[in-house]
């Protein structure tokens, strides 16, 4: 009798279930080919960076260089809201010279004044977050035409293949190809996913920024050195993961090997008697 | 606690013995895993999966209490208050990718020991309320995780809280009422975070409580085998200590070289990368998926698609319950005597068919609700019903099963080890592959 | 451990040292087990200890020209009220006319001022009894029976130079690291 009732019950579930499916095969068939839901965007180029890898590491020269390109690039209208100016001295930077960039970075922190208490700002220090260009979103999409410049703190995390696709995105803008109508105000740009993008390009030439340390400005060395550097604002931890996870796996790889031969001589006796008792029987 | 051969606690130091005497603690732990359980000698690796469970559920806790003490349920600084964890508490972002990534890996510990459990039939008399109360700790840790992967406040955090509470929106009549009751509003936002931090907290402890209930249940009749054959005489069992701890200390030890992997140096690998980005009521992300292990369910609630004497959301609602209930009635609904799927062939089949369909619905539920993938997952939904309401019963009643050993010891000398994994999956047992080597001279 | 002799084979099935390798297996094992469960213990302790944003607080700039002689401002370091307070000749002379020596804790105002600046008083705002904060920085606040400050939880009494006087507090206002970075600013920490 249960098991009746449970294979009507079975047989209900696979009955609707079995209706959901032949009425999606036949939408399936009678529908045309479709406009596919996905626009064709390019997937983001191999790029071989440093910290790619289980042993991957930045290279600080390059992370400086990524920090010149998004201060003089992208800071007019990207926050870095997640990150300090003291996170600098992991970049190499002395104590000095992180109080000197905090001090005189374009954009002040809010305060408020002291002797009137109405709302004012000041030089940024370096226990500071990176300020926002913009007070709030109202103010953001009301200067870059009704989109909202999204912080980069976390870019490289928040996009599959981060760094690859920021790299990408940057040096990505071209022509839109025959039959694909830009919309007014937006940019075709190949890696982004849905192809039109609000951000007008913002490395446009080589040379666009001068580095310190000599290197050849070019677009795409802009581009990934940028990209280097939002990968550091999003995982600053990761030469510390990679070091901490390497001696971790190495001593437990040991342990366990260790844990193996422990665990083969508990059993040895056992597998001496059973010889015994099988040899008897 | 089981076999009258189990060795007695005797305290030998005054101390331990005027402790026993107060309160006999060294003495539950010595019945429980001690040398005081004799343990079947035949278990393969597949029985290592309990303890590595329990292994991960002590690993969230502990990291889990840390975390609370650096994060903020407020929807408008719990992102932030994450963050912080990653970047200035001292190793937070070791603690916090710890706890991620253990979720995955106590559902792992979890879906292995359920495997093993449906192969070898541990299911079965007198194993029921062992069962049960497995599946309880199971859908425990679903809420736990759920609520868990709410608080970081990413897109998919806010999302997910959104879609599985409009879940409850489709009970007809009290739907809506019960989403905006569960949610403290009509979105999720700081009340709802709130709710969800302190349940997230609560849970784990009650899991843990289930465990040692579980556990309790378990030392009843003691644990099973792969043979599937109970225990008759002393030299089928070996005490658990230490035995069973060297062996479980061996397999932690592969368990946290892979999840440490997994930490260190592939961190985000099963996480979203939308969940880095904080919140936002506004706009939905292209594709919302839930984590990894809820994949297979969000299949079978994707599955039905239309609307028959139900919406098509209610069933969808229904089958993704059902497909967890149904499982509670399995021991009475396999009625084979026999336990292990070593000896029932057209079983075993049906099972590893049934293992490919879960996988295949979880392989779908992870990409969007698209064709082919919504209806491969129709007709993996059909068969996955089918195995446990339509199949399995019937093959109770048909199936032709092989003799079984008379004892655990025989089958193990007589090298029936072999048999006693699944196809495919090399021999855990050692005593069986100590057969093959030259006996000892005697 | 006492797993040990249960699991070492019995001795007519090996040579003895066949049985101390055994058991040196099984030690190392445990262990190494246990060298690790410690080393867990590290980052799960010291998640405790301040963050970095905390931290990063640890300096403070303060701007000290304001501050008229006889006057003292309350400002913030790391979370607790430090005093700075500008002292007048007459204060400066009520210090040193005391001799050290009478004192509970001995210092001179000139072990806890600057060098150069006597005048310049900067001295954590907790009582060193039980922490409450002594009254005295501002205006019209009871400057106790020696004319520096007083805490009201328990009575004591410190002097110009924030020295205890009287009352339970074992010893003197604590003096912060500082450094005058020119004639009106001051580096707290």
């Amino acid at each position: 009798m249960a098991r009746l009732i449970a294979i009507l019950i079975g047989l209900g579930f696979v009955f609707v279930a079995g209706v959901s499916f032949i009425t999606g095969l036949f939408t399936w068939f009678t529908a045309e080919e479709g406009a596919s839901s996905h626009a064709a965007y390019e997937h983001p180029r191999s790029i071989g960076f440093t910290f790619n890898g289980p042993f991957g590491s930045y290279d600080e020269r390059q992370l400086q260089r990524g920090f010149q390109v998004y201060k003089e690039v992208c800071a007019g209208c990207h926050s870095l809201n997640l990150v300090a100016f003291r996170n600098l001295a992991e970049l190499g930077y002395s104590e000095a010279e992180v109080r000197a960039i905090a001090d005189q970075w374009p954009i002040q922190v809010p305060s408020v004044n002291p002797d009137t208490g109405e709302a004012a700002t000041r030089k940024a220090v370096p226990a500071d977050r990176f300020p926002s260009p913009y007070a709030n979103e109202t103010a953001a999409r009301a200067a870059n035409n009704n989109s909202n410049p999204p912080d980069l703190s976390l870019m490289a995390k928040a996009r599959p293949d981060g760094a690859a696709y920021i790299a990408s995105l940057l040096t990505g803008y071209r022509e839109a190809p025959h039959g694909h109508e830009t919309p007014e105000g937006l940019h075709y740009n190949a890696y982004f996913p849905n192809l039109d993008i609000a951000m007008p390009a913002p490395i446009t030439a080589d040379g666009q920024v001068s580095y310190a340390d000599g290197t050849q400005a070019t677009r795409d060395q802009m581009a990934q050195d940028v990209a280097a550097f939002l990968m550091w604002t999003a995982e600053p931890n990761l030469e510390k993961r990679h070091q901490m996870g390497l001696a971790v796996v190495i001593f437990l790889l040991f342990a366990t090997v260790l844990a193996y031969f422990a665990y083969r001589n508990v059993w040895a006796d056992r597998k001496v008697k059973k010889g015994k008792t099988s040899v008897a029987v | 606690m089981s076999f009258p051969w189990a060795q007695h606690y005797e305290p030998k130091h005054p101390v331990m013995k005027w402790l026993d005497e107060r309160l006999p603690l060294p003495r539950l732990i010595h019945g429980a895993v001690g040398p005081g359980y004799p343990v079947p000698s035949n278990l393969n690796y597949f029985w290592n999966f309990g303890v590595l469970a329990g292994v991960a559920l002590a690993i969230q806790i502990v990291t889990g209490i840390i975390l609370a003490m650096h994060y903020r349920a407020d929807a408008a600084i719990a992102f932030q208050s994450v963050e912080h964890i990653m970047r200035n508490v001292n190793q937070g972002w070791f603690l916090r990718y710890a706890h991620a990534n253990g979720a995955s890996f106590f559902f792992i510990a979890i879906y292995v020991h359920m495997g093993r459990n449906l192969y070898y039939g541990s299911y079965k008399a007198p194993r029921e309320m062992v069962f049960m109360l497995g599946l309880v700790i199971f859908l425990l840790a679903m809420a736990t995780a759920f609520m868990g992967y709410v608080l970081p406040w990413g897109q998919m955090s806010f999302w997910g809280a959104k879609v599985i509470t409009g879940l409850f929106g489709a009970i007809p009549l009290v739907g809506e009422p019960l989403q905006i009751w569960l949610l403290g509003g009509y979105a999720p936002d700081t009340a709802s975070l709130n709710r969800f931090f302190s349940l997230h907290y609560l849970l784990p402890f009650v899991i843990f409580g289930v465990v040692i209930l579980h556990i309790w249940a378990l030392h009843i009749p003691g644990s099973g085998n792969p043979t599937g054959v109970d225990v008759k005489a002393p030299q089928d069992t070996v005490p658990f200590h230490p035995y069973y701890t060297a062996k479980d200390g061996f397999g932690l030890g592969v368990f946290l070289v892979i999840f440490s992997i997994m930490v260190f140096f592939l961190p985000n690998y099963l996480g979203h990368p939308d969940n880095y980005i904080q919140a936002n009521p506004l706009s939905t992300p292209a594709h919302i998926t839930p984590e990894w292990y809820f994949w297979p369910f969000y299949a079978i609630l994707r599955a039905f698609t239309v609307d028959f004497i139900l919406p098509a959301k209610l069933w969808g609602v229904i089958a993704m319950f059902a497909s967890i209930l149904v499982m509670f009635f399995l021991p009475w609904l396999d009625t084979s005597p026999t336990r292990s799927a070593n000896y029932r062939p057209l079983f075993r089949i049906f099972f590893f068919i049934w293992l490919a369909v879960v996988v295949v619905l979880g392989y779908c539920g992870g990409l969007p609700a698209e064709e082919p993938y919504v209806l491969i997952s129709q007709l993996a939904t059909m068969y996955y019903f089918a195995f446990f309401l339509i199949i399995i019963p019937i093959l109770a009643k048909v199936e032709r099963t092989k003799p079984l050993p008379n004892s655990i010891s025989e089958s193990v000398l007589h090298g029936e080890a072999q048999e006693a994994s699944p196809a495919g999956m090399p021999t855990g047992s050692k005593p069986g592959a100590g057969d093959a080597q030259p006996q000892p001279a005697e | 451990m006492a797993t040990l002799d249960k699991t070492g084979p019995g001795p007519e099935d090996a040579p003895h040292d066949g049985v101390r390798r055994r058991d040196f297996i099984n030690v190392a094992a445990v262990s190494f087990a246990g060298a690790g469960a410690v080393a867990v213990l590290y980052p799960l302790i010291n998640q405790m200890n301040p963050s970095a944003d905390v931290l990063a607080l640890a300096s403070i700039d303060v701007d000290v020209s304001g501050i008229e002689a006889g006057q003292a401002v309350k400002t913030e370091w790391r979370k607790q009220p430090v005093f700075i307070r500008h002292l007048t000749p007459a204060e400066i002379q009520a210090a040193n006319a005391v001799d050290p020596g009478s004192l509970r804790d001995p210092q001179t105002l000139a072990e806890r001022t600057s060098e150069g600046r006597p005048q310049w008083l900067i001295t954590m705002g907790v009582c060193t009894h039980l922490g409450c904060v002594p009254l005295g920085a501002a205006e019209g606040e009871n400057k106790g029976e020696y004319g520096g400050y007083f805490c009201p939880c328990h009575g004591s009494h410190y002097d110009t130079a924030g020295r205890i006087r009287k009352g339970p507090a074992p010893i003197n206002l604590e003096v912060p690291e500082y450094e005058f970075t020119s004639d009106t600013a001051v580096r707290i920490g």
